[in-house]
């Protein structure tokens, strides 16, 4: 019983990622017909602006330190941050501390100019070329992107902590009346879902509770019906993969913690995310969200070694045997529309 | 001849003729000369060139021409070196048996995988092959392991029990493939002047398979079952609707092409007997993607040159090291000559797959029909030039 | 390019009658004329440093590769001379090796068997190296070490740790300098036991392939032989990133010590989730919980940051070793680069240098001359201590690095201490040993 509420749990912080980039996602799918296999990167971007952050305020001059000495046996010289100068040495590691999430902050307008520089300036053209020209260009993109952050960042991943207010985990077991230590759960990913809940319930109040929003869905629906009612359906567009893009950039910002950041963290995740919008049917926002979730649960229950040791290798494979089942069963997903993608 | 059109025909002969003398077309430069460094007339690369341009004329066949996207095609190149090595353990060095057992097991594979994921169309089909794919990957790369090698891959050893042949060599080391007797790795080299040329057995044993494969995939093309495959490709609806089940004909050309996937794969194995599980990954399914939209979908000819042009990158431009940058730039004052080194350095070398992703942009943003299209531009710009020049023109236009 | 085509054929054609004329049997020469594959004729002689330069290994391929560099610049007589004075062989003179000047060419492995094979290929049949060296995993190591084999030239394995290597997969031709599983276990082991007790219950959580299994297998059978219990061992997916779903359950088992046998950036990401689930303050059996990672990497032990304080894992060679040989090339290196060398720079490094000793003992580059040489070679003043390569399986022998990470580290690459220096005795093996065995090393190879 604990070792399921366990993997429930981990499910539902698995499936908080995946459901966050699956949702940006279909956001782009669905407004503007483009299947972004650059989407992954914009995850990657987001979180290497937390490491562009806690470089900004590690930002040190150096000073020599005479009674140490480095590798070579010079002189030592010691790093000193310049927030310490301006704030002094307590208030200054405290905001090193919260560099994640002071860094939402800092990714939003970044990722949103990201996302519109990336639909005028590119994506912009592809919107009556084949699917396959839209997967090769942004795929050339998300390739051109890693790159440059690998150029500048290495490719050793990169450690950027939770606040220490943050470490360690919560015993959920106890507070059960289990027994302590059986179903603990580290505070940051329970931050991590909490964080994705307000994202897709925002994101979604967008859609339903606003004008804009129900003029997007509206042009999702018929864009050319909207464009001839005199409303400029392309500007709301454009906005539209602003929002998605900062959705995916903050999604990666609140992962850094949980994973240090590597430039290929994009790719790691593309293909998963490709098969969690389509296991839960192409366009349709509810059904990624699900199937993130879902594919995050099944995910976590085939690692336990009570599954790994019935059926070897199921964790495996999982996702993709999943993916399988419910594509034969249900021809467009768990929830697609009939038409999109089928030709 | 040979049953093609003229036009066809011609193609075919020139194709001929480039694979021919391609020990010669790939080494322009002397040896010794700084240029050396953009010769790739080596029998591993032009052996690749040729494997992967089977690779993707098969990939060809079910994309270009009945429009299913395929993004776990690499599975099947995969599982055929798996069989032609296993053929080299078990049963002997030659390669044809290896190569004929690889087509076979690479057809199974492609006609049960082929058979459920063409249940569906569009991306459902795309994720439902790369799901297949990805599933044997991760299946060959850990608990496969006793099968298919795991991480190392899966290669010959001391002690196989080769039922037609000899564990080892009499100076005790591992044979190598061959094909009755000819050893697939053995070379001639011709030294003229500073030029120097390799013929290796290998590369011309994969040319002329590569060849009839082309000269298949013509036929294919030309074929009423082609024409059926490009109904289904233009409008699948209209022709359920008038009564034709469209199923046979892609399930057909879904096996053709996972079999000239299995051919590719065969082929890798006897020229170098290891197979590695990496084979099959999801970015080796979108690389023939990638090969086979660069250099043009739907043309005969536009696949294979995609297919040179990704080898060429992977294996010419990561070689070049910052040492070797500074050579070429010696000539100029020291401050120009690092300049340039440092502006250059993050595209080429270790920076290889920046180049290719940038060059992926270029390509699909100005040449939407691939390096063929550009090869057509080409060529019309030089007729708009004058008549006469045009005569030259040797560049495949399909 | 049609025009060009056409012109070049037609030069090529009188080339290839004037040619034909003129010298038939000089001008078409098939391989088998040289003695050997590769025979350096003129005045250089050519090494292949094949290292990943894409992909998650990069910086490790970037380390090793500045390693090569520094070691080709020494060989050739410039710089510092790095280990070459604190050799115990005295046989390389800075004058290059057998007086020809070295060069080298690189490829990128992408840590994929097929891609090393390639590039080591061109390496060979485009560049004509004659030595083979580099690589950040042990499928790359093993792939082209069976390829060098084939093909008749050396190859000096980079970071490999697999007992494969050197064990069932062995090869003549292949030379292993790096320590492997088997060592790891025998080292950590002992250090183990002082530190947290003899009844201890590990909890195994393995990557999925090759060299996840040969460690798994070589830290449990010598923590059992300690008396320590494994109360499981997971298989985990290489390509996994999140581990969170496979470290939950740990405490559940009841295990009280978890032996992550990860590396790269599955270690890093492995490493980090047990930190954040606090496994580190919980307390099983009335005993502190433990954390161990067998096989280090100074390098990727920067992406765990401060998670890596306190846990131990052994390493083939540190920068803060106070030897002469390890501080001769800390210094060569530090001067050069700004930094000091990882672990896999060190390897590289000394591989290089041991080729081109060996050689120069052997007074020939033939491949067999250069094995025979390197067969049960004894050596010091390298960084390691005495040194044996053994000639059973071509795998070298010496001190181990039991190390943890540090508590307060003073800078960025001052992240792993040393705690014990295990004697070479201590972590030998019959060459026989059962988790070696299976595998034969077969007879040298010359090449064509």
């Amino acid at each position: 019983m604990d070792a399921i509420i366990l993997q429930i749990l981990n499910g539902l912080d698995k499936g908080s990622a995946y459901a966050l980039i699956a949702l940006g996602l279909t956001l782009i799918f669905g407004t503007l017909g483009v299947v972004n296999f650059a989407h992954g990167a914009l995850f990657m971007i987001g979180a290497f602006c937390a490491v562009t952050l806690s470089r900004i305020l590690t930002l040190s001059h150096t000073i020599i330190d005479d009674t140490q000495k480095d590798f070579l046996g010079n002189p030592l010289k010691v790093e000193v941050p310049y927030v310490h100068d301006i704030f002094g040495v307590a208030t200054g590691d405290a905001i090193i501390d919260w560099a994640v999430p002071l860094s939402l902050l800092f990714a939003i307008p970044i990722m949103i100019a990201v996302g519109v520089i990336m639909e005028r300036g590119l994506i912009k053209h592809f919107y009556k070329r084949p699917h396959a020209d839209q997967i090769l260009v942004t795929f050339g993109l998300a390739i051109v992107l890693q790159e440059v952050i690998k150029y500048f960042y290495g490719a050793n991943p990169i450690p950027t902590p939770a606040p220490d207010a943050f470490k360690g985990s919560f015993d959920f077991g106890a507070a059960l009346g289990f027994d302590p230590n059986l179903i603990i759960y580290p505070y940051w990913r329970i931050i991590y879902f909490g964080f994705a809940a307000v994202i897709i319930g925002g994101v979604f109040a967008f859609l339903q509770f606003t004008t804009f929003g129900m003029v997007v869905r509206a042009g999702m629906a018929d864009r050319e019906t909207v464009g001839l009612l005199g409303i400029n359906i392309d500007r709301r567009f454009t906005i539209m993969f602003g929002v998605a893009a900062a959705v995916a950039g903050l999604a990666g910002v609140m992962y850094t913690p949980i994973n240090s950041p590597n430039y290929h963290m994009g790719m790691d995740f593309l293909v998963l995310s490709f098969v969690v919008v389509v296991v839960g049917g192409m366009g349709s926002l509810p059904g990624a969200v699900l199937a993130g979730f879902l594919l995050g649960i099944l995910e976590s229950f085939a690692s336990m070694r009570e599954v790994i040791d019935i059926i070897p290798g199921i964790n495996q494979v999982i996702i993709y045997l999943v993916a399988i089942v419910i594509l034969l069963t249900r021809p467009r997903g768990l929830m697609g529309r009939k038409g999109v993608m089928e030709d | 001849m040979f049953k093609l059109e003229k036009t066809d025909l011609s193609l075919l002969v020139i194709v001929a003729v480039l694979t021919m003398f391609a020990p010669f077309i790939l080494n322009p430069f002397p040896a010794d000369s700084a240029m050396a460094q953009f010769n790739a007339g080596y029998p591993d690369l032009m052996q690749r060139f040729v494997i992967f341009g089977v690779f993707a004329i098969g990939f060809n066949i079910l994309f270009g021409l009945t429009g299913y996207l395929s993004f776990g095609h690499a599975a099947f190149l995969g599982v055929g070196s798996y069989a032609a090595v296993w053929m080299f353990k078990l049963l002997s060095m030659n390669v044809v048996p290896a190569i004929i057992l690889s087509v076979i097991v690479a057809g199974l594979f492609s006609l049960v995988i082929g058979f459920v994921s063409l249940r569906r169309s569009g991306i459902y089909f795309s994720i439902l092959t790369l799901a297949f794919a990805q599933m044997m990957f991760a299946l060959a790369y850990s608990v496969l392991t006793p099968i298919t090698g795991g991480e190392t891959g899966l290669q010959l050893a001391l002690d196989d029990p080769r039922i037609l042949g000899v564990s080892q060599t009499a100076g005790g080391n591992i044979p190598v493939p061959s094909i009755f007797g000819l050893e697939m790795r053995s070379s001639a080299e011709l030294a003229l002047g500073a030029w120097s040329f390799t013929f290796n057995v290998g590369y011309y044993f994969c040319a002329l398979i590569m060849l009839v494969s082309f000269y298949v995939a013509i036929r294919i093309f030309r074929s009423p079952f082609g024409m059926m495959l490009r109904a289904v490709k233009s409008n699948q609806q209209r022709m359920n609707y008038t009564g034709l089940n469209s199923k046979p004909y892609t399930l057909a050309a879904f096996v053709i092409s996972g079999m000239y996937a299995g051919l590719a794969g065969g082929l890798m194995a006897s020229m170098d007997p290891l197979a590695g599980a990496e084979r099959m990954q999801w970015t080796a399914s979108g690389e023939v993607v990638l090969m086979t939209i660069l250099g043009g979908v739907g043309t005969l000819i536009g696949p294979v040159l995609g297919a040179g042009f990704i080898k060429y990158f992977e294996n010419i431009f990561s070689k070049i090291n910052s040492t070797i940058l500074h050579e070429w730039f010696a000539f100029l004052p020291d401050g120009l000559e690092d300049l340039l080194v440092n502006v250059l350095y993050p595209f080429i070398g270790k920076g290889w797959h920046l180049t290719l992703g940038i060059l992926f942009m270029l390509v699909v943003i100005y040449l939407p029909g691939g390096l063929v299209e550009g090869g057509q531009r080409v060529n019309g710009w030089f007729r708009n030039r004058g008549a006469k020049k045009s005569t030259t023109k040797t560049t495949p236009a399909e | 390019m049609s025009k060009t085509d056409v012109t070049r054929r037609g030069m090529l054609k009188t080339g290839a009658v004037a040619g034909a004329g003129l010298a038939v049997p000089t001008i078409f020469t098939a391989q088998s004329a040289h003695a050997f594959t590769n025979e350096p004729t003129g005045g250089t002689v050519t090494l292949g440093f094949n290292v990943p330069q894409t992909g998650p290994y990069a910086d490790e391929g970037a380390d090793e590769l500045r390693a090569y560099q520094l070691a080709v610049e020494h060989l050739n007589g410039g710089g510092d001379g790095g280990m070459m004075p604190t050799f115990s062989s005295k046989e390389l003179q800075g004058n290059g090796i057998l007086g020809k000047k070295v060069e080298y060419v690189t490829g990128d492995t992408q840590t994929k068997s097929d891609a090393a094979r390639a590039s080591a290929k061109s390496m060979i049949e485009k560049d004509g190296a004659i030595m083979i060296t580099g690589g950040s995993s042990s499928g790359v190591a093993v792939a082209v070490q069976a390829l060098c084999q084939e093909a008749g030239v050396i190859f000096m394995a980079g970071l490999t740790h697999s007992n494969d290597t050197t064990g069932k997969d062995k090869r003549a031709n292949g030379f292993r300098h790096f320590f492997n599983s088997y060592m790891s276990g025998a080292a950590l082991a002992p250090v183990l036991a002082n530190a947290y007790g003899t009844d201890r219950k590990a909890y195994h959580l393995t990557a999925d392939y090759n060299w996840g299994y040969t460690t798994e297998e070589a830290v449990k059978s010598s923590t059992e032989a300690m008396g320590w219990e494994t109360v499981a061992a997971v298989k985990t997916p290489l390509t996994q990133t999140d581990f969170s779903s496979y470290i939950a359950p740990v405490l559940q088992s009841g295990a009280d010590t978890l032996v992550l046998n990860h590396y790269g950036g599955n270690m890093v990401n492995s490493l980090t989730n047990a930190v954040q689930f606090g496994l580190r303050d919980k307390q099983v059996n009335g005993k502190d919980f433990q954390i161990i990672v067998p096989l280090y990497s100074r390098l990727m032990a920067k992406g765990a940051g401060a998670n890596v304080k306190g846990i131990f894992g052994s390493t083939n060679w540190h920068w803060s070793l106070q030897d002469e040989g390890s501080k001769a090339f800390v210094r060569s290196f530090g001067t050069k680069y700004g930094f000091p060398p990882s672990q896999a720079a060190h390897t590289c490094y000394v591989q290089t240098l041991l080729y081109a000793d060996a050689v120069q003992r052997a007074g020939s580059f033939a491949p067999c001359a250069v094995a025979e040489a390197l067969e049960g070679f004894e050596f010091d003043g390298l960084g390691n201590g005495k040194t044996l390569y053994r000639a059973d399986d071509h795998q070298c022998f010496k001190d181990v690095l039991v190390v943890k990470g540090k508590e307060n580290p003073t800078s960025e690459f001052d992240l792993l201490e040393i705690v014990e220096v295990t004697p070479a005795d201590q972590v030998t093996y019959a060459p026989d040993h059962p988790q070696f065995s299976g595998g034969a090393l077969g007879t040298c190879n010359n090449g064509a």
